[in-house]
């Protein structure tokens, strides 16, 4: 017991410490999705300035024409099993055949819903909303041949990779 | 498990100074809460607060930041604006429940 009251700290190292996050977003596939948006999400819920590069294959999640529709292929992922039968494989050659990666889509979009965690461009504007920056990598636009109008609105710019480097200074960096 | 007195209670707190106890919280106690942490309570700071209250008791859970958007109809960024820095956790300070456990 003290007179002091007890309060918990939420103005320590986060906010006024300066503390940043970079995270580079290169892979395109929805399993690959979600741990750079999860991380960002909950970086800026705690205060911390977060960054987003998207390059490569990572232009599909703010690409307007493929970031809603993200597929999950298990195909060179031993890992592989099916909800909840842990220690049962699939074979791998079955992910090959038509209409899997369809099906392991559907499916892992639904584990994902049930969980009340929404899909890319909502999970977007949730980040974008929480004050975080989203930013395209110049020389992925170049060989896609993509231009802002045609990137999730609240990507705030095409940038170069010096350009990245130089406004995340200081930060610590996620490569995804 | 710890206690600290705030406006003359004595209140049941974790080792982080969250309250423990849910049901030693009322609205003035809220308001004195806020207080301690930077916030002047307005009718825009109590709508999710009351949210947070009225989904705990339902979910025994602390809603995230999504969920209190998303129900209770308040755009992320306002929640941002209320509660600068970690909303969440200040939001479930206030409303003297645990923080949020949800990951998103």
């Amino acid at each position: 017991m003290t007179d002091t009251p007890f309060v918990p700290s939420f103005d320590s190292d986060a906010s006024e410490g300066g503390r940043k996050l970079a995270i580079i977003c290169s892979k395109g596939n929805l399993d690959m999705a979600y741990p750079g948006l999860i991380l960002a999400n909950a970086a800026l819920g705690e205060g911390v300035e977060t960054h987003l590069f998207f390059t490569f294959w990572g232009f599909d999640m703010i690409n307007k024409k493929t970031m809603d529709d993200l597929k999950f292929s298990y195909l060179g992922n031993t890992a592989m099993h099916p909800p909840g039968a842990f220690g049962v494989s699939m074979p791998q050659g079955m992910a090959g055949l038509p209409g899997v990666t369809a099906l392991t889509t559907k499916m892992m979009k639904k584990q994902i819903a049930d969980l009340d965690v929404p899909e890319v461009p909502e999970f977007l504007d949730l980040i974008h909303g929480s004050g975080g920056h989203l930013w395209a990598c110049r020389m992925s636009a170049d060989m896609m041949k993509l231009h802002e109008e045609d990137l999730y609105d609240g990507v705030e710019g095409i940038i170069s990779a010096s350009d990245f480097i130089e406004l995340t200074e200081g930060a610590q960096l996620l490569f995804i | 498990m710890p206690t600290t007195t705030i406006a003359g209670r004595t209140l049941d707190v974790n080792e982080e100074g969250f309250m423990t106890n849910p049901e030693q919280w009322d609205e003035a106690l809220g308001a004195e809460l806020a207080k301690l942490i930077g916030v002047d309570m307005t009718e825009a700071h109590w709508a999710p607060i009351r949210f947070l209250r009225s989904d705990f008791a339902v979910q025994h859970e602390t809603p995230t930041l999504r969920r209190v958007s998303t129900q209770a109809g308040i755009p992320v960024k306002d929640l941002f604006a209320l509660f600068p820095g970690k909303p969440a956790k200040k939001m479930a300070y206030v409303a003297g429940l645990p923080k949020p456990k949800g990951c998103v």
